[in-house]
This record gives structure tokens, sequence and C-alpha cells, in this order.
């Protein structure tokens, strides 16, 4: 035994050593410098707005970059950000965007109308690969332009009437398109930088890179190193840099939710991208909660094969659909971090609220299912169902399939699937019952509403019904007033539910853990955030919060 | 000594397989570590064989209302977040674990015995190929490999084995070689050797017996350490599919929630490391009680 | 012994070349594409992108394109991370990866080496079921266990130690280093004993004991070198197993190494980073399976006086 006591004593000496010492924590120093300490989410993929497609990545362009527009923090309404105005003409097909002369490239140039239409090329060119090139397809010309059917950039509706004034030409009227101003793939580039180190059309140039990037925002990059951080400053050129309390920001990729939250715990984290739902009840439970959860646009939902046995029988569908209690699987396996949905449509749509065709009605659901020719789950052919592999997927498989099986006497097999065989069986349509998920891109029932028309890219269900397609894609686009066009929404997704292609489960929320000291993080509906209102308070502390 | 011993044997070929087997379990029955190792192992199996019977609570139900709760007079080791029973998941669990653990151990055992066995002894050429091959099989990726498999093959538990054992035996392999080529120049072999013996009989009668020692050591180790695997395939969606379990998976399901549930983590942890323990005191036990030179003095 | 090693030198080219083939071909038929995401993406984009990274050519004009590639050392850029090129990923992950495999192996060597030699000197008393069943403690405590425990233990509960990072706080690679080393001391304990009993038997042994050397003599000069073999036939092995094998690891505690993209890749179908982490690995296993056969020839009497005879 003699042996044990010196390893001991050399592993237990550095432990000792280090434990003498006291170190200051990233929110302690963040606090006293000005610096956001920001837990990101997954190792993003790049900078290049025009190339990269994700969370993580969002957060960041959104510090370096700015939109002509950009999201009030809290009712996400459009308001200046480039732009400093814009005019409505021709019924709202044509938008004048008038620039504000202050705005200015972190090199000192002046942002101009013709970045834009340079800008709007690129991510429209049918060789940048961009894959949110869509956003911009309510522009005129801008999808045929991207698929190659139209080669000359100056047949799209976007035009740069002056230094400070882009004119764009919309197909129809387009109620959502100021939103759309604030998404990345609509920024624009300094085409100078980018064409010092490619083509226009290049998706793997340098030009992101710390010394090279220059960006627009009310941030500038000061570092980038894989896997480890990306750290930010705070913008002297950008036009609003007065309301700009922080310093800068550093963002941590963090994607072990587990390691997340006690990287918060420790106070090397102001923030954290999720909470592990084991943890939310303990947080809840304090007073002064670093919790923080809002309602968030996104639909967890059971896309089904209408084309094949048992589920092509609409009864069969509706029987699925009814026999699931929502409430006691948000209440129990999700820890109520999630709001129970009947509908496709997250509630509270900028306004819209969906129908809800159908309740929790085991009865009901025995019925339709004898109905369909499977009393009691006799003769049932049996089903699989299919999610990536995830631990709240998983939960959610477990709880459901046990429903199933109690309420309507069916055996379900749940299996999972790596990420992209998933993806790809999804897309084959190799596949019963599928677990999906759809986060919006912006706040407008047409985001949800659009995923059902005939062979839609995200359909993937086989749901073809040319009175939907007719209302969603027709004549919702052409209703007057809002009212009007909310009121075909519901029609349509009255439609929609009624044939079943998916089972709606439940609403997201966005959960997030925020350190007292942080002002200014407003949670919303898109959980879209801007760093230009985060003020930093030193002195409250996570004790003190507790304590109170 | 020893030469001499090896070379009764090898006049008494009939014999010399079984006095060894005979002679072990003589040792063996002497090793109260070893035999309680044993007796736990044949336990837990039989507890696996029977489960179906003697489970407290049907493994599927469910009762979200309780959620997970701390070992209660109704629930011996508690419930887990679905309120099922956690007693009845670690034996169902325990189930494919130990089958899992056996079989695609003894897959990787074969396989690398022989392939180290045979590269070790015939040297030179043959086993600068075959350890080449060994070295190739290393370095594909693992990931691709086990989603290719699921593809082709479709989610299936044998092949979970199958993909396992075709993983786990390849440093089975190189310890074995190494192993073959230091007993391949010692006295009795060489003894063997100039009896005309064939190079199979010489392998099987006398190299591979001899190397046991470091075999039976890395496989004792190799079935744990399988059990965890088999947790990260069935993650990955090779494998089992929920609502069955097994306890590499009630183990990792375990560690996310340790601070709020610990007892989730504890007891198929503690399901997993008796069964190593008892696997290890077997283990020594037979390697010792195979260890003719060491048995002599 | 040069000739050896020269031969193996020689034999690792088409090891190489064999695996390089391999996985080019394994990893495209394997289902879903690296531009496959969980929104729609739209065929003209699908077109654009595969122009970009010449997934529109004949598998075979691919495959030639990449061997000339690799052949000037450049392994391509990576589909995941547009903008960053396999090589620059590489060589930031690498260094942090080896010092984490290295710090971990050797835990695991100090920790199983002397655990295990110690047991075998006794055999079947306390001196051998103690060390042997702490030393087999890390192996049931798989690292996504050991890890967050000991952040739980060392960095919470008794705040002592950073959780996370490498090299950003002092003493942020104890916990990392720890975890990834002690399912390693669990074999090198294990085979240690079982080598250094296999060897204390023999006649050598009992001969240099017969000679009335000191006993500590006898092991450190005599038994040692014979009864580590099959410790050194597992360690070239494990230390290549060790990177690939260190994701769990530098994901528990955010660490920046290789190990991560190693995994991800594969996950991501990001065709030239599996290449590029699956090239890099095979030129590492095979150059440590030849160090350790090296020095377990070394070790063992026989085979040395064979090398030294030139075979």
């Amino acid at each position: 035994m003699t042996f044990i006591k010196p390893v001991l004593c050399i592993f237990l000496m550095p432990l000792l050593l280090i434990a003498c010492g006291d170190r200051e924590s990233n929110v302690v120093q963040g606090n006293r410098d000005g610096i956001l300490h920001y837990g990101n989410g997954a190792e993003p993929q790049g900078l290049d707005p025009h190339v990269v497609t994700g969370v993580p990545e969002n957060h960041l362009i959104r510090a370096l970059f700015e939109g002509l527009t950009v999201k009030n923090p809290i009712t996400l309404e459009p308001e200046p950000g480039v732009a400093e105005r814009w005019e409505f003409a021709e019924e709202g097909k044509v938008i004048t965007f008038f620039l504000n002369p202050e705005a200015k490239w972190s090199n000192g140039d002046p942002v101009t109308a013709e970045d834009y239409v340079w800008s709007w090329n690129r991510a429209l060119h049918p060789e940048t690969g961009n894959l949110y090139a869509y956003m911009l397809y309510p522009v005129f010309n801008a999808e045929a332009y991207s698929k190659g059917d139209v080669s000359d950039f100056a047949e799209v509706g976007v035009k740069a009437l002056d230094a400070r004034t882009l004119q764009v030409t919309l197909n129809a009227p387009t109620p959502y398109f100021l939103q759309l101003m604030d998404h990345y793939s609509t920024f624009a580039v300094h085409s100078a930088t980018l064409l010092k180190f490619g083509k226009m059309t290049d998706r793997f140039t340098p030009w992101t890179r710390v010394g090279n990037i220059v960006s627009n925002g009310a941030f500038t990059l000061d570092e980038w190193l894989i896997n480890r951080r990306i750290g930010m400053k705070k913008s002297t050129t950008y036009w609003d840099r007065d309301k700009v309390s922080l310093n800068g920001v550093v963002f941590y990729p963090t994607e072990n939710v587990v390691s997340e939250e006690r990287m918060f715990r420790v106070e090397q984290l102001h923030r954290t991208e999720v909470v592990p739902l084991e943890k939310i009840p303990k947080y809840r439970a304090e007073e002064n909660s670093a919790y923080i959860q809002a309602p968030y646009l996104g639909t967890y939902y059971y896309l089904i094969n209408t084309e094949r046995a048992p589920t092509d029988n609409v009864k069969v569908r509706q029987a699925l659909a009814m026999s699931l209690d929502r409430e006691k699987l948000v209440r129990s396996v999700l820890q109520d971090t999630a709001v129970p949905a009947y509908s496709i449509t997250p509630p509270d749509t900028l306004g819209y609220y969906p129908p809800k065709t159908f309740s929790y009605d085991p009865e009901r659901a025995r019925q339709l299912l004898t109905e369909a020719g499977y009393p009691n789950g006799e003769g049932w052919p049996g089903l699989e169902l299919i999610y990536n592999t995830n631990e709240a997927h998983r939960k959610v498989a477990v709880a459901v399939q046990q429903m199933w099986k109690k309420e309507l006497g069916v055996d379900i097999t749940i299996s999972n699937q790596e990420w992209k065989v998933y993806l790809d069986s999804v897309s084959q349509r190799d596949f019963q019952v599928a677990r999906r998920g759809w986060i919006g891109d912006y706040v407008d029932p047409n985001n949800f509403l659009d995923l059902f028309i005939t062979d839609g890219g995200n359909n993937n269900t086989g749901y073809s019904d040319p009175v939907y397609d007719d209302i969603v894609l027709q004549q919702a686009p052409r209703a007057e007033t809002r009212e009007a066009r909310y009121a075909l929404f519901y029609k349509a997704e009255t439609q929609l539910m009624e044939q079943m292609p998916i089972i709606p489960i439940y609403t997201y929320t966005s959960k997030h853990l925020v350190h007292p000291s942080v002002e200014g993080l407003y949670p919303n509906l898109m959980d879209s955030l801007n760093l230009k209102y985060v003020t930093l308070h030193p002195g409250r502390t996570l004790e003190a919060a507790n304590e109170q | 000594m020893i030469a001499e011993t090896d070379q009764l044997n090898v006049f008494d070929e009939a014999e010399a397989g079984s006095s060894l087997w005979h002679d072990a379990w003589l040792r063996l029955r002497k090793n109260k570590m070893a035999l309680f190792g044993g007796a736990v192992l044949i336990f837990l199996v039989v507890i696996a064989l029977i489960t179906p019977w003697i489970a407290p609570y049907n493994y599927e139900t469910q009762d979200l209302d309780l959620g997970a709760t701390a070992p209660s007079l109704a629930h011996w080791l508690g419930t887990d977040i679905f309120g099922r029973d956690l007693l009845t998941q670690i034996m169902y669990g325990g189930r494919i674990s130990l089958a899992v653990g056996f079989i695609a151990t003894a897959v990787a055992l074969v396989i690398g015995v022989t392939w180290g066995a045979i590269a070790g002894y015939a040297g030179g050429r043959v086993d600068a190929v075959m350890m080449r091959i060994v070295d190739i099989l290393y370095a594909l990726p693992f990931m691709i490999f086990i989603v290719l498999l699921m593809v082709i093959f479709g989610r299936n538990i044998l092949l979970l084995f199958l993909a396992i054992g075709a993983v786990e035996w390849l440093t089975m392999a190189r310890i074995m070689r190494s192993q073959v080529q230091s007993l391949r120049q010692q006295e009795f072999v060489e003894a063997a050797i100039s009896l005309g013996l064939s190079p199979a009989a010489i392998i099987r009668r006398h190299v591979v017996p001899n190397a046991l020692g470091p075999i039976i050591v890395y496989t004792t180790l190799t079935i744990p350490s399988v059990m965890l695997l088999e947790a990260f395939l069935s993650f990955l969606g090779l494998g089992i599919q929920p609502p069955a379990t097994s306890w590499g998976l009630l183990i990792s399901y375990g560690a996310e929630t340790m601070e709020e549930f610990p007892w989730l983590l504890i007891f198929p942890g503690l399901a997993l490391t008796l069964t190593l323990f008892s696997l290890n005191f077997l283990g020594d036990g037979l390697r010792d009680a195979l260890d003719v030179r060491g048995s002599k003095d | 012994m040069l000739r050896f090693i020269l031969s193996r030198l020689l034999q690792a080219i088409p090891v190489i070349l064999v695996v390089i083939t391999a996985t080019f071909f394994l990893v495209r038929t394997a289902p879903g594409g690296p531009f496959d995401s969980e929104k729609a993406v739209m065929p003209e984009v699908k077109r654009a992108l595969e122009a970009q990274y010449r997934l529109d050519l004949p598998i075979h004009e691919q495959y030639f394109a990449y061997l000339g590639d690799l052949a000037v050392g450049d392994l391509g850029p990576s589909f995941k991370y547009p903008g960053r090129s396999v090589n620059e990923i590489l060589f930031s992950g690498l260094p942090v990866t080896a010092e984490l495999g290295f710090y971990a192996l050797l835990i695991a060597l100090i920790i199983g080496g002397t655990a295990g030699v110690i047991a075998s000197l006794k055999p079947n008393t306390k001196l051998d079921y103690i060390p042997m069943s702490a030393a087999m403690i890390g192996i049931c405590m798989p690292s996504f266990l050991l890890g967050p425990l000991l952040v739980l233990v060392f960095g919470i509960y008794l705040d002592w130690l950073p959780i996370s990072g490498w090299g950003d706080i002092p003493g942020d690679k104890i916990l990392p280093s720890i975890t990834l080393g002690a399912a390693y001391a669990a074999y090198v304990a294990r085979l240690s004993r079982a080598g250094m009993l296999e060897v204390l038997s023999q006649d050598y042994i009992r001969t240099a004991r017969a000679k009335g050397l000191p006993e500590w003599q006898v092991i450190t000069r005599h038994a040692l070198r014979g009864g580590l073999i099959p410790v050194i036939a597992f360690l070239g092995p494990a230390f290549a197993g060790l990177l690939a094998g260190s994701f769990v690891v530098e994901t528990i505690f955010q660490i920046p190494g290789l190990g991560r993209f190693y995994v991800q890749a594969a996950f991501n179908r990001d065709y030239t980073m599996i290449l590029g982490t699956t090239v890099f690995l095979s030129t590492l296993i095979v150059l440590f399976n030849l160090v350790s056969d090296v020095i377990a020839a070394w070790m063992n009497p026989r085979l040395r006086a064979q090398f030294g005879g030139g075979q």
C-alpha cells in the first residue's frame, strides 16, 4: 500500500496549488471590462453571410453585420438599420430604401446601394450555391436568375438609383419582405474585400478571417480560434455606436449541453444557448432565476407518409393524432418547456392564431381506428417511427410509443437514425412516421403553410391538395388586408389538419440561462438577439440572486 | 523442466489437451476469488435468462405522472423519468449487455487469436501481410463503417455483435502475435517442430495454451468495453432500439442526470462493475490455472 | 534492425494507399451527402455546390484528382467549414490532441504500470487485489461518465480546477488528461500484471535470483523488460486510438482538438475532412505500431538477438 501515497501526492499537488490561487471568473472579469461571454451552441461553419446556414452562425453574423432593417428586439417589427427609412409604391410592390449616410464599413468606406446590388447578385448567383437564396425570391426575377433561366442580373428587380437609394421591385406585395432584410442571406458584403481574395461566387476564400474581414455591424472580428472561441470588439465605425454598451463579445462553441450548463454555474459564461431538461426544475425553483424561457417560432411534429399503409388512411392518421395526451407529455417528459400543439403554425404568429381542429380524445381515436379496420389494434400491420439521434427526440418517441400502445392497442417500432441517414430517409420518403421540426425563418404563417404545397421540398408526406395549394400560393398573396389574408390561411390550415399529413406535437420555446449581470438580452419569438442593446452590471452575482 | 513436460504432451497427444484443462480445473477450484467471480457470473446469466418470468414489472409500462422517483418499497431501485421500474430495466438490459458482451467478445477472440497466432507463428511475408491488414482495418474510419453496415444490413442485433467483434479483434490479434513470436523461439516449441508436428497442431497444442495469459486478461477487459461500445452504437441507431435497453444505455442516460437522479446512474453502474470484477477474478484465476510453467513451482 | 524499420516503412505506403482508396469510396456510398440539411436544398443550389467541390465529376476522376492533390500535401477544402482547409483544421487540432493523448498515456502508464507490477509481485494477496481493483474502476467508468463526475467534484463542488478549455486557464489540462488516461490505466495494469507473472516464472529470472541479485534489481533489470512486452504491443494502437477516442473528452471539456473533427466529419459527411483525418490517422497508426514493434523487439532478449544477427 505504500505506493498509493506518492501517487496520490503527485496528483494532488497540482490540484492543491491551483486551489490556493484565486481564479477570477470570466463573468467577473467580463463585467469589469465590458465583455460578454456567450455560449453559442455548435462550432460555427464560418462567417460568410451568403455561404453558411444555422443558428450559431446567425448569432455571429448578426453581431458583425447589419441588414437594411433590424428587428425590434421585443416586438420584432422592422426598425431602421442600414436603411434609415423606406417607402412603398405600387401597392407595396416597389420598395425604396434610403440608406443612412453614416452607415460605414469597418474600414471606413460608406455602405452604398451598389454594395447591395453586388451582394444580392452574389447571394442569388447560380454558382454561389447559397442555401438561403430563396429568401430573396420575392424579388422580381430573383428565382429565375438563381435557377439560371435569366442570366443578366440587370433584369432582377434591384437597382441602385444613387449611392444611397436602393429600389427593390417584388413579384407581388410581400408583407414580410422587410423582415427578410434582417436575415443574413440578404446582408451586404464588402465587394472590394471579397474580390481581393477571389471571385465573387467563391465559397472558400479567406476573406472572413481576422484581419481580412470588413463588416458593417456593431462589432468587428478580433479573434477566431477553431473550436475554442470567437472574439469581437466594439466597432468604431458603426453608425449607431453610441448605443452600443459592450466593449466586446466572446462566443464559445458549446456543443455539450451538460458542459455548457456547468460552465455557466462556475461563471465562465454569461449566457447559455440551451438548458438541459433535467436542470430546469432546479433553476425554476430559484428566486430571480437565471432561467429564461420564451415562446419560440417553431413546431415539433411527426411527418406521416400518406402513401404507405396503414397511414394512407386518413382515419388512422386522425386516430394517431387524437390519442396523444400532449398536455401530459409536455408536463412530464418536457418539464413544461413546450406548449402542446394541434396545428402547424405556432400561436400568435404576428397576430395569427391557428385553428384547433381536434383535441385529445382517446374514445374518438379508438372509434376512428375501428372504422379504419383495426378495432383495438387487431390486424394492425405495424408502424415504424424514426427520429434522428437525440435525447429529447428519444424521450418524446418513447412516451408517444407507449401512449399509442395504451390508447389504441397498436404496436409501434421506434428507430433512431444517424442524422444524415435520417435526412436521407425523409427526403426519399422511406419512412412511415418521422420526427420533424420547423423553425420559422420569418414571422408569418406563410413560412409554415407553404411547407405542404404539392411537391414542396419540405413536404415529404405525399400530401397534395389543389385547393390548399391555390389558397396558399394564389389567393393569400393577393389578399388586400392582413385580416383577409389570415382568414385564408386559417381556411387552408383547417383543411390541412383535417387531412392530417402531420401530427403536431408541441410548439417550441427558447431556453437560456442568463447571468443576472446581463440586461438587454430580450426574449422574443425568433430568439433573435441584438447585442447592441446589451448592458452589463457588475456586482450582480448568481449567489446574490439566489439569496434575495 | 518445462521442455520436458511439453515433450511428454507431444508424445501423448490424445490426453495432452484434456489433462491441461483437467489440471487447470483442479487449480482453479482452489482459487476462492475466481470461484466467487464465476458464481456471480453464473448468477447474472441465470437472472438474465429467467428475467421475463421474474421481473417485478413490465419493462414498457410507463407512469408519466410518477416520473423519476428514488428507491422505495414499490420500486426497489427507483424509477426512471418515464416512471418505469429501474430494477426491471436493469434486468432486461442485462440480457442484451451480457449477450453482446459474451458473443461479440467471442467473435473477436476467435478471429483475433487465430489471426495473431498464424501471423506470429508463420513470420516473414505472411506475418507482414497479415499485420498490415490489421493496420488497414485500424485506420478505416469506424463511424463510416458503422453507418454503412447499418444501411446494408438494416437494424439487426446480430449485426451489432458482428460489428463489435469485427472491431475488437484487431488489438487481440496484435497481442496474440507478439506472444506467439516470443514463444516460437522457446525450447519446447522448437522441440515440437523437430518432432515433425504439423504447424496447426503446434499452434493449437503448444502455442495457444501458453499465450493464453495475456489473452484471457485482455478478454476480460474487452467484455465490459464491448458493453459500453454497444451503448454508443445503439445511440447511432445500430443495434437495439427503445424501449429495449441495455446497461450501457442505462448508464449513459444516467450520466446525463447524475446530479438530479443519481440512482439512475449508480445501479446500472453497479451491475456493470459487478460483472467486470467477477470477470477479472475469474480471468485471473483461469490465467493462473492455465499457466503451465507457473504451476511447476 | 535498420533494414527491418526500412522495410516496414516501405510496407506503409501500400497500407496507407489502401486505406485512402477504401475510405474514399466508402464515404461516398454512405447515405446522405455533405450538403443535405434539414431544410430542403433546392436542386439548383445543390448542383452549384457540387460543382464548387468537384463532386460533379465522374467518381474515378474525383479519386485521381484527390490523389494528385494529396501528393502535394493538399487535403482540400472542408465541406462543412467553408473557408477552412482540411490542412488548417488538422494542424490547429493536432498539437492539442497529441498533448492530451501524451498526458493521458503517461498517467495510464504511471498508475497502471505501478499497480500492475506491484500486484504481480505477490499474486492473489491483498497487495494484488487492492491496486488491481482500483485500476479496474477506470474501465467501469467510461469517459462520458468519469469526465462529468470529475467536473462535478473538482470543478463545481470543490471549485479547485477549471472545467473547460485547454491552455486558457492554468490547471485546465488536469481533468481531461485524467479522464482520458483512466480507461487506459486499467488496461495497462492488467496487461503488465499478466506479463510480469509470465516473466517472473521464467528460467532467466530464476537464474538471476539464484545468482543472489536483490529482488528489486531482478525486477527492474530483468523482469520489467519482458513483462512489459504486452503493454508495449498495446500502446502502439492505443496511442493512435487515443487520438480518435479523445472525441468524448474533447466534447465534455470543450477542447479544440482533432478528435471532435474526426468523429463529426463522419456525421457531417464532410468527405475531404474524413479522408484528411483518416490519412493522418493511418500514418500515425502505422508509425506507432512500428515503434511499438521495435520497442518490443528491443525488450525481448530473444528477438533482439535475432535482429542483431541480421535477419
